[in-house]
């Protein structure tokens, strides 16, 4: 066994990346990931590869475009307003039914919003990071150990069904230290990539990479193909861990940075003989709705915490259609939910004095 | 030692708090408990406010943020005025009465003064004052092992600044001692 580091969940997040072949890695500052950019300016040199800050997040997505292209794996990272600013660049990606890892460490919005963590950028790589009909591959880790295991899944499920892929974080997974271990094999399988322009040397038909499709009907017919490998992805990638739903009465719905806050209310909610658990989607697209389909008959109420305004609750409720009532409880801005507000909530839902 | 001890540090962006989290957090690793680190972010530099969460414990751990925590570390006044009231009944406060010129008014915790920036000053480990009552902590709860939390401090000074390790095992002793 490797040994356990203590490590940022922002550097931890980098290094995976470099230890499963990402030699491309384009960015620009900006809190809280800014430690990404930082670590890769150090190492990706060493490994042989390319760090270049560009002169803006439009700039680094067109040039994850361009590496990705050439069918290596490349990676963009950055916070909140600087991910709406690389909206139309990965647009671009789906469009030309790419992979491409993209990473967004949450804070407060809209606008500039704040520097603190956050979960509000839910509905943007959900529903719509970018124009167009798409989806991406979005990974939700809640741990640092996270930060890493799902670096080369994200790569993987890209690579195999062409589509870019995010990793959701926020500002206290990216900011915090927690022990890490690397795993021992570094090489993650590659897809095929007999599509990438990276010279065909005359030896095959040049490939073409492309988004623009001036005929309506090649572009109705590229969009459903596109969607019939979404719904493979909904059928064959979805993710969601499950916390104490044996016998749970009460279901606590959270991802990322406030699904570890759920938890620790949900242990002192138990001591107080409350039937609670959680489950933790860690895909959110696709969203897990088989998990929360398979707990709807046991389950008296649902409680969706999240660190926003409420905005999975909507893809809770789509599942959940009226069968059961969900709950909502978020704070925003910045601010971290404590467990004892968290505690309180689930204590209402149970009908016990607060 | 209860099953997790939650510990906030605070003070002055450049008292070395980042620095004795982690050394509390590597402690906790070397003794093989779970550990969270998470540092307060933002437009802090030196002389700013600057805060730092620290979980030990033998259970996972849900949120690293430390909102009622077991111990405070208070190294000047405004982070003891803002904190002292989280601090869980029976709890433990350690004050560096160097930077702070009052007594912590609630009886229900247990609150050590010590003059650690004087000592360290006059000690020549300039610097290390909240690594001496890292030291009083150690000494007051045994909240790791001896061997972890001299393997964490090794673990927390990097190579090339080896020569730093001398005084903070200095601040250390120190610290038991006082």
């Amino acid at each position: 066994m490797a040994e356990k580091v203590l490590m940022k969940g922002n550097e931890a997040l980098a290094e995976a990346a470099i230890q499963c072949g990402c030699k491309h890695y384009f960015g620009y500052p900006i809190t809280p990931q800014t430690e990404i950019a930082a670590y890769m300016s150090k190492r990706l040199p060493k490994e042989g590869g390319v760090f270049l800050q560009a002169e803006s997040e439009v700039a680094a997505i067109n040039m994850v475009l361009g590496a990705t292209s050439a069918g290596v794996r490349a990676m963009t990272s950055s916070s909140s307003p600087g991910v709406s600013l690389k909206s139309e660049g990965v647009s671009y990606i789906a469009g030309s039914d790419l992979p491409a890892l993209i990473i967004n460490v949450q804070r407060g919005g809209p606008g500039l919003g704040g520097i603190q963590p956050s979960q509000s950028d839910y509905w943007q790589a959900t529903k719509a990071l970018g124009h167009g009909d798409f989806q991406l591959f979005v990974l939700a880790p809640s741990t640092i150990q996270e930060m890493v295991d799902f670096v080369p899944l994200a790569y993987e499920v890209g690579e195999k069904y062409r589509v870019p892929a995010m990793i959701l974080s926020d500002g206290m997974l990216g900011q915090m230290m927690e022990p890490v271990e690397f795993p021992e094999k570094k090489e993650t399988a590659v897809a095929d990539k007999s599509w990438a322009t990276n010279g065909h040397q005359n030896k095959r038909k040049k490939n073409i990479v492309n988004s623009l499709y001036i005929q309506p009907e090649e572009l109705e017919n590229l969009v459903k193909e596109r969607y019939e490998r979404y719904e493979k992805i909904k059928e064959e990638e979805q993710r969601a861990e499950e916390f104490m739903m044996d016998d749970a009465e009460y279901v606590v719905v959270a991802f990322g940075a406030s699904s570890r806050v759920a938890r620790s209310a949900i242990i002192k909610a138990r001591e107080e003989g409350i039937k609670v658990g959680m489950i933790r989607p860690i895909t959110l697209w696709p969203f897990p709705d088989k998990t929360i389909e398979k707990s709807i008959a046991n389950a008296k109420k649902y409680l969706c915490v999240e660190m926003n305004m409420g905005q999975m609750v909507d893809d809770v409720r789509l599942v959940v259609n009226g069968r059961k009532e969900v709950a909502f409880f978020g704070r925003t801005g910045g601010v971290i939910p404590t467990p004892a507000e968290v505690l309180d909530q689930i204590r209402a839902l149970a009908g016990k004095e607060m | 030692m209860a099953k997790t001890l939650n510990v906030l540090l605070a003070g002055f962006g450049g008292q070395g708090i980042l620095f004795a989290g982690k050394t509390l957090a590597y402690a906790g690793l070397m003794d093989g408990k779970e550990i969270s680190w998470l540092p307060s972010y933002g437009p802090e530099m030196r002389g700013g406010t600057c805060n730092c969460s620290v979980v030990i414990s033998e259970e996972a751990i849900g949120s690293p943020l430390v909102t009622q925590p077991d111990v405070l570390f208070a190294m000047n006044l405004p982070s003891l005025d803002k904190f002292v009231d989280s601090v869980v009944p029976g709890g433990t406060i350690l004050v560096d009465s160097s930077m702070i010129d009052k007594k912590v008014e609630r009886t229900d915790v247990n609150v050590y003064y010590i003059d650690a920036t004087k000592i360290a000053d006059e000690q020549g480990i300039k610097g290390c004052a909240i690594i001496i009552l890292i030291g009083k902590l150690f000494k007051e709860l045994g909240f790791c092992s001896q061997e972890a939390l001299d393997a964490g401090i090794r673990k927390v000074i990097p190579a090339k600044k080896a020569a730093m390790l001398d005084l903070n095992l200095k601040a250390l002793q120190i610290g038991m001692d006082a």
